[in-house]
C-alpha cells in the first residue's frame, strides 16, 4: 500500500520534471544548445503568474497566458542578446553564457522582487481523487494531462507544419537549411519562444504543487529536469516525458526506501550511470533521429 | 594601435573599473552617516538580502531604534552600522573587514550562525567585543562547537544556544503532554542550526522519557516532503518537532494538510516570520507552536513600549530577532555605562571591560528578565512558547 502511495507521489513529482524537461529537450533538439537558463525563465514565469494572480486578482487562464507571453518575449530576447552572437563559437562558450544568463536572471529577480519567499496562491484545483486508502491529487493528474497534450501538439507541429519541417531542417544542417531558403534566425527564435512558453506553463504547475516563490526557485528543479531530459534521451520529446516520470519515481523511492539524505545524490548518480552506459539516454538514438 | 588592441585594452580597463566599483559599493550605508564626535561605534552584519533577509532587516531596524532611543536620552552617544552578509560565511568575512575599516569598536556580531562561525575567529583575533542577538550555534562562541573549554571569551549571545533551544523544547513538550506524546522530528541535515537543535532535543527527550517515534531529514531547498510526512504519520506521531526555518516548514504544513495528517507542529526561533510571508494562508499555521523568548502581544511594560515604538517607526510588528537586537543594544549600553567606556578607547580595551561587565551583571529586557551570562558567552534565561491562533502569535501557557 505504501509502495503504491509512493509510486503515485513519484509520478506526480515526475510529471513536473517532465514538463520542464520538455523545454530543455526541445531547445536542444532544434538549436543544439543546452539552455541552462531555462530554470530561471521558469522562475520569472512563476513571479509573473504570482503577481497576476494575487496582486491583480486575475483568474487562472489569463494569468497563465500573460506569463506565457512574458516568458516568450524573455526567451527570444535572451536568445538574440546572449546566444546568437555565439552561433559559430564552441558549445562550451554557449554553455558558460547560459550559466551567466542564469545568474543574471536570478539576481535581477532578487533586485526586482526582493528576497522574501512568496507563497503561490491556490489557483489550481487542490483536492484529490480518493481510491480506497490511496489518493491521487487532481494537480498531478492535470500536470500529466498537460504533459500529454503538449507532447502531442509539439509532435504534430514538428512533423506536420511547414515551420516544423523548417525546424527539423535547421537541426540537421543550418547551412543547408539557409541554402534552401529557410530563415534560420527566425526558426531559432521560434524554438526559444516555444521553449520559454513551455517554461511558463511549467512554472504555474510547479508552483501550484510546491508554492514557494523565490529568486532561485528554478535552479534545483532545472538541474533535476535536465538530468531527466538526458536520462530520457536529450532531443527526444517522448524521452523527456519518460525521463521526467522515471526520475520523479526514482527520487521518491530513493527517499522512502534508501535514505532521505541520499535521495538527491542518487538522482544525480542516475545521470552518471546513464551517461556511462547509454549516453544517448533511454529513447535517444545515436544518429540523427531528431525532434 | 589597431582596432583589436584598442578594444582589448578598453575591455580590460572596463572590467578593472567595474571590479573596483563592485567592491566599494558592496557595503550598505548606515542611516546616521554624520560621524558624531564622541560616539561609540557599534557594528553588525546580517542577511539584508537573500532567504534570511527577514532576520537581518529586523535586527538592523531594531538596533537602530535602540541606538536612537539611547542617544535621545542623553549621555554617551552611539553610532550604528549594519553590513549585508547574506547569511553567507565568505560575505560575513568581507562585512567584518568593512566594519573594521569603518572603525567598529563594539559589535552585535552576525545574525546567523553560519556567518558567525566564519566571523568569530576574526573578532577573537582583533579582540572586539561582540554580543550577537541571534547567531545561536555554539560554533559562534566556541572554537570547537562541541567543547565549551574552547570558548572565545569575547563573543556573547543574547539568544539561547541551539543546544539550549533543543533541550528547552524537549522540556516544554515533556511538561505539556496535552500537545501529544508521540514525537516525530523532521530537520534539515545540511544545516548546522537545524542539526544542532535536533541532536540536543533528542538527547534531552531520551533523558526525560519523551517518546520519539520517527526522525526524518531533508536538504536545503527541498520542495517535496511527501515521503517524510507520510513516514512520520505512519509511525503515529502526534507532535511534529521542526527545528527548521519557516520556508520549508510552510511546505511541510501544506503537505501535512494534503495528506490529512493531524498533529501539533512545534518549531523554534527559525519558525518566526512564517505568518508574514506574502500570500501565506494563515490557517495553514493554525495551532503551530514555537519556542521563543519574545512575544509581541505580551503585556509587560518593556515589551509593550518596544512594540509600540517599532510599529510607529517601521509599520510592522517586530519579531523575536528584532527584540533580541533591541535588547542586545540596551545590554551593551548598560555594560558600557557601568564600565565608563568612552569613544576614545581602543576596541581591545573596551573588550576586556565589557567581558568583565557581562559576566557579572543582570539584565532585564523584552526577551527575558534577570538575564545573565556565563564566561563562555552563553545566556541564561527562561524559554517561553507562543502559538498561532486566528492568524496571530499568542503567548502559550
Amino acid at each position: 500500500m505504501a509502495f503504491l502511495s509512493y509510486l503515485i507521489s513519484g509520478l506526480g513529482l515526475g510529471s513536473v520534471y517532465a514538463i520542464i524537461a520538455l523545454g530543455y529537450s526541445m531547445v536542444y533538439g532544434i538549436a543544439k544548445m543546452l539552455n541552462f537558463a531555462h530554470g530561471d525563465i521558469i522562475m520569472v514565469g512563476a513571479y509573473v503568474a504570482f503577481y497576476m494572480l494575487s496582486s491583480f486578482g486575475m483568474p487562472v487562464i489569463p494569468s497563465v497566458l500573460i506569463s506565457i507571453v512574458v516568458c516568450l518575449v524573455l526567451g527570444v530576447v535572451i536568445e538574440r542578446l546572449a546566444y546568437k552572437p555565439l552561433r559559430q563559437a564552441s558549445s562550451l562558450a554557449v554553455l558558460i553564457t547560459a550559466i551567466g544568463v542564469s545568474y543574471f536572471l536570478e539576481n535581477g529577480a532578487l533586485l526586482l522582487w526582493g528576497a522574501d519567499t512568496k507563497i503561490f496562491p491556490n489557483a489550481l484545483p487542490q483536492g484529490s481523487l480518493d481510491l480506497g486508502s490511496l489518493s491521487v491529487s487532481y494537480l498531478s493528474l492535470l500536470t500529466i494531462g498537460v504533459n500529454i497534450v503538449i507532447m502531442v501538439c509539439l509532435t504534430l507541429f514538428i512533423n506536420k507544419t511547414k515551420t516544423g519541417r523548417a525546424m527539423r531542417a535547421c537541426s540537421e544542417d543550418k547551412g543547408a537549411a539557409t541554402l534552401m531558403g529557410i530563415n534560420v534566425n527566425r526558426i531559432i527564435s521560434i524554438t526559444f519562444a516555444i521553449g520559454s512558453g513551455l517554461a511558463a506553463i511549467a512554472a504555474v504547475l510547479l508552483c501550484s504543487a510546491y508554492p514557494s516563490v523565490y529568486p532561485t526557485l528554478g535552479s534545483m528543479p532545472g538541474i533535476k529536469a535536465f538530468t531527466a531530459a538526458v536520462f530520457g534521451g536529450i532531443g527526444s520529446i517522448p524521452g523527456a516525458f519518460l525521463g521526467g516520470l522515471l526520475l520523479g519515481v526514482i527520487e521518491i523511492f530513493a527517499r522512502a526506501y534508501i535514505s532521505t539524505q541520499l535521495s538527491d545524490a542518487i538522482v544525480f548518480a542516475v545521470l552518471i550511470v546513464v551517461l556511462l552506459i547509454k549516453p544517448t539516454g533511454l529513447l535517444g538514438k545515436k544518429t540523427s533521429e531528431k525532434v | 594601435m589597431n582596432y583589436k588592441t584598442f578594444m582589448k585594452g578598453g575591455m580590460a580597463a572596463l572590467m578593472a573599473m567595474s571590479l573596483v566599483a563592485c567592491s566599494s559599493s558592496a557595503s550598505t550605508t548606515s542611516s546616521s552617516s554624520s560621524s558624531s564626535a564622541g560616539a561609540i561605534k557599534i557594528g553588525a552584519s546580517g542577511p539584508l538580502t537573500g532567504n534570511a533577509a527577514v532576520y537581518g532587516t529586523a535586527v538592523k531596524n531594531a538596533a537602530q531604534l535602540a541606538v536612537d532611543e539611547i542617544n535621545a536620552a542623553g549621555g554617551q552617544q552611539y553610532e550604528f552600522k549594519a553590513e549585508d552578509d547574506q547569511a553567507d560565511a565568505e560575505k560575513a568575512v568581507t562585512a567584518y573587514n568593512n566594519l573594521v575599516d569603518w572603525g567598529m569598536q563594539l559589535s552585535l556580531g552576525t545574525v546567523t550562525s553560519g556567518a558567525g562561525q566564519a566571523a568569530s575567529p576574526l573578532y577573537k583575533e582583533d579582540s572586539i567585543f561582540a554580543l550577537t542577538p541571534s547567531a545561536s550555534s555554539t560554533g559562534v562562541i566556541y572554537k570547537d562547537m562541541k567543547d565549551s573549554s574552547t570558548a572565545y571569551g569575547n563573543i556573547f549571545q543574547m539568544c539561547f544556544t541551539d543546544p539550549n533551544q533543543g533541550t528547552a523544547s524537549a522540556v516544554y513538550l515533556n511538561e505539556h503532554k496535552d500537545l501529544g506524546t508521540k514525537v516525530g522530528t523532521i530537520y534539515c541535515s545540511d544545516d548546522n542550526y537545524s542539526t544542532g537543535l535536533e541532536t540536543n532535543f533528542e538527547a534531552k527527550a531520551k533523558e526525560l522519557g519523551v517518546e520519539v517515534v520517527g526522525k526524518q531529514t531533508f536538504q536545503t531547498n527541498a520542495t517535496d516532503f511527501s515521503v517524510q510526512v507520510k513516514q512520520l504519520a505512519d509511525a503515529g506521531a502526534n507532535v511534529i518537532f521542526m527545528p527548521i526555518y519557516y520556508q520549508p516548514a510552510t511546505l511541510i504544513l501544506q503537505e501535512a494538510k494534503k495528506q490529512g495528517v493531524k498533529a501539533t507542529f512545534f518549531g523554534c526561533d527559525g519558525m518566526d516570520g512564517i505568518l508574514s510571508q506574502d500570500g501565506f494562508d494563515k490557517t495553514l499555521a493554525e495551532g503551530l507552536y514555537m519556542l521563543t523568548p519574545f512575544s509581541a502581544d505580551s503585556t509587560d511594560e518593556k515589551t509593550a513600549s518596544f512594540v509600540k515604538a517599532y510599529k510607529a517607526k517601521y509599520n510592522e510588528t517586530p519579531n523575536q530577532f528584532a527584540a533580541d537586537a533591541y535588547d542586545a543594544v540596551y545590554a551593551i549600553a548598560q555594560a558600557a555605562k557601568a564600565a565608563n567606556l568612552t569613544s576614545s578607547m581602543k576596541a581591545k580595551d573596551m573588550c576586556s571591560a565589557m567581558v568583565k561587565q557581562f559576566t557579572s551583571m543582570t539584565f532585564t529586557g523584552t526577551t527575558g528578565s534577570n538575564v545573565t551570562w556565563k564566561a563562555t558567552g552563553e545566556v541564561s534565561k527562561d524559554p517561553k512558547a507562543i502559538v498561532v491562533k486566528d492568524g496571530a502569535y499568542v503567548s502559550a501557557k
